[in-house]
């Protein structure tokens, strides 16, 4: 059960300061020399020389500051951002778990949604519409998911995003900061989920600004702190020095 | 390059252009006739108001002037709604963009596909006007309707994918796209003829990589016939815009979720 899925080796992540050129493209011509200088000059390190590898089955946690680069990690393992520096190796499908309601179109139904989303997810129509009636089923929404989703509260979209997730065989689970779904029983519904996710050895990376979630929920915990892996280990021991330089 | 960026599979973006492109028709007509309704409108309210100007009020000398307005108007403003729309596809699916790695070019195709389908809807309505006025729809569309959707579809999905891709980089896209498209219109022959272009600016008219197509689409749609050097012509622009965009799309996509 110890074979890494995801492998980061030496990785480095810096963006090119796009706001110097202003956003637009009237600024951008008529300043072109500095523009292009600036592009190919000035860059903004988010991620420093990153290396550290997630088990199959693991639950792996990633805490750290604001912007300390929390975001760009997840997004480098999902394949959206592009490293600067170093290697990265991911041999699973990638599920993201997406914040509320994003990659739902308002104005389609529940189920119209939830074959949108899964397809986006990387399913096929055909998984999607096959496990149709055991999403509707653990979202709880019952006939009104054949309503606009525009009539939904924030708490049953929330709902119906995990559903759709939890549903769609997820491999390699990328949570960001969305547990906090729903009322308290569809939470423990969720936990209940991922408890199971975890016995199948669905891997999971999770990231958090809460270090009890992390403490309860991972084994192992990597602490990100000015763009550097500043600890890397056992869940207790990384949280309890993170909260002690918090303090 | 990130292999698993630009690993394409076919058959998936397939599932992804026909559950984008059927979210986009059903919310243009979720209304479903009314909707329909309103899409057919917009055009038929511009060839009014045209009509009004040029034959009414200031006595352009031609005849058929509606139907004639009627026939280009629509397979332009199919292009044009493809290309307006094209700055905010991106920007407007931001939150996707940022976490899901799927390819990004899918939700342009559909916007793209969504104004052809819609195209498609709108020949029963031009057929019902070259009647009302004397003239009737040439068997000829047969063979013809397709073979112009594919090279219309072809530039309108090259230039929106290059004005989606750019407008991540310049915010201020949405108005030059805007400003343009207004431009063009009035460039290309759609609420004049070629021939009433005075003779000295008349071979400049097809450097105007839209005048052929929409040149064609009226010789089709109102005389039944299609003229093959402007179809020639037509080809060459649409491949030119498809790899213009095609290789702006590929240099920067892998970039679209750090602007965002």
């Amino acid at each position: 059960m110890s074979e890494p899925v995801i492998v980061f080796l030496g990785v480095s992540k810096s963006y090119p300061l796009y706001h110097h050129m202003g956003g637009n493209l009237k600024h951008f011509l008529f300043n072109l020399p500095n523009a292009l200088k600036l592009m190919s000059k000035s860059r903004f390190s988010v991620l420093e020389d990153i290396s550290f590898s997630v088990n199959r089955g693991e639950t792996f946690g990633i805490i750290g500051r604001n912007g300390a680069g929390k975001s760009t990690t997840l997004g480098l393992i999902a394949g959206v951002l592009k490293p600067s520096k170093g290697s990265i190796e991911v041999r699973e499908r990638v599920s993201p778990l997406l914040e509320l309601g994003s990659g739902f179109h308002p104005e389609l139904t529940g189920r119209e949604n939830i074959e949108l989303n899964g397809v986006l997810l990387g399913l096929s129509r055909a998984e999607v519409l096959d496990k149709m009636d055991d999403i509707i089923s653990f979202s709880e929404i019952g006939e009104y998911i054949d309503q606009p989703i525009r009539t939904y509260s924030s708490g049953t979209m929330a709902r119906l995003g995990f559903s759709v997730v939890a549903h769609l065989d997820p491999k390699l689970m990328l949570i960001d900061e969305v547990l906090a779904v729903g009322d308290l029983a569809f939470q423990d519904k969720c936990m209940k989920k991922m408890q199971n996710f975890k016995e199948n050895h669905v891997t999971m990376v999770l990231v958090s600004h809460s270090p009890e979630t992390v403490e309860t929920v991972c084994d192992r915990v990597m602490w990100i702190d000015n763009h550097r892996v500043r600890m890397l280990g056992e869940p207790k021991e990384v949280v309890a020095a993170f909260k002690e330089a918090m303090h | 390059m990130n292999n698993r960026f630009n690993a394409f599979d076919l058959s998936h973006y397939w599932d992804l252009i026909v559950v984008l492109t059927s979210k986009e028709l059903k919310v243009r007509y979720k209304n479903n006739v009314l909707g329909y309704v309103w899409s057919v409108a917009n055009p038929l309210a511009y060839a009014l108001v045209f009509y009004i100007a040029f034959k009414v009020i200031m006595r352009f000398n031609m005849d058929n002037y509606a139907i004639f307005l009627i026939t280009g108007l629509f397979p332009w403003q199919s292009f044009a709604n493809s290309v307006g729309a094209a700055p905010e596809v991106f920007v407007g699916n931001a939150s996707l963009i940022k976490k899901i790695c799927f390819p990004r070019s899918s939700v342009v195709l559909a916007i793209v596909i969504q104004d052809i389908i819609h195209l498609t809807l709108s020949l029963p309505v031009i057929a019902l006007f070259l009647l009302l006025f004397g003239s009737s729809p040439s068997l000829s569309w047969l063979y013809g309707v397709p073979v112009l959707l594919l090279i219309h579809a072809l530039m309108t999905f090259g230039v929106a994918l290059a004005v989606a891709t750019t407008s991540l980089f310049f915010r201020d896209m949405g108005k030059i796209t805007g400003i343009i498209i207004n431009l063009m219109f009035f460039f290309t022959p759609i609420m004049y003829a070629i021939d009433t272009i005075p003779a000295e600016f008349r071979p400049f008219v097809n450097l105007n990589p839209l005048t052929p197509l929409m040149a064609n689409w009226r010789n089709l749609l109102l005389n039944g016939y299609i003229d093959s050097t402007l179809l020639l012509l037509s080809m060459v622009y649409a491949v030119i815009a498809f790899l213009v965009g095609n290789a702006l799309y590929r240099r920067l996509s892998w970039r679209f979720a750090e602007v965002l």
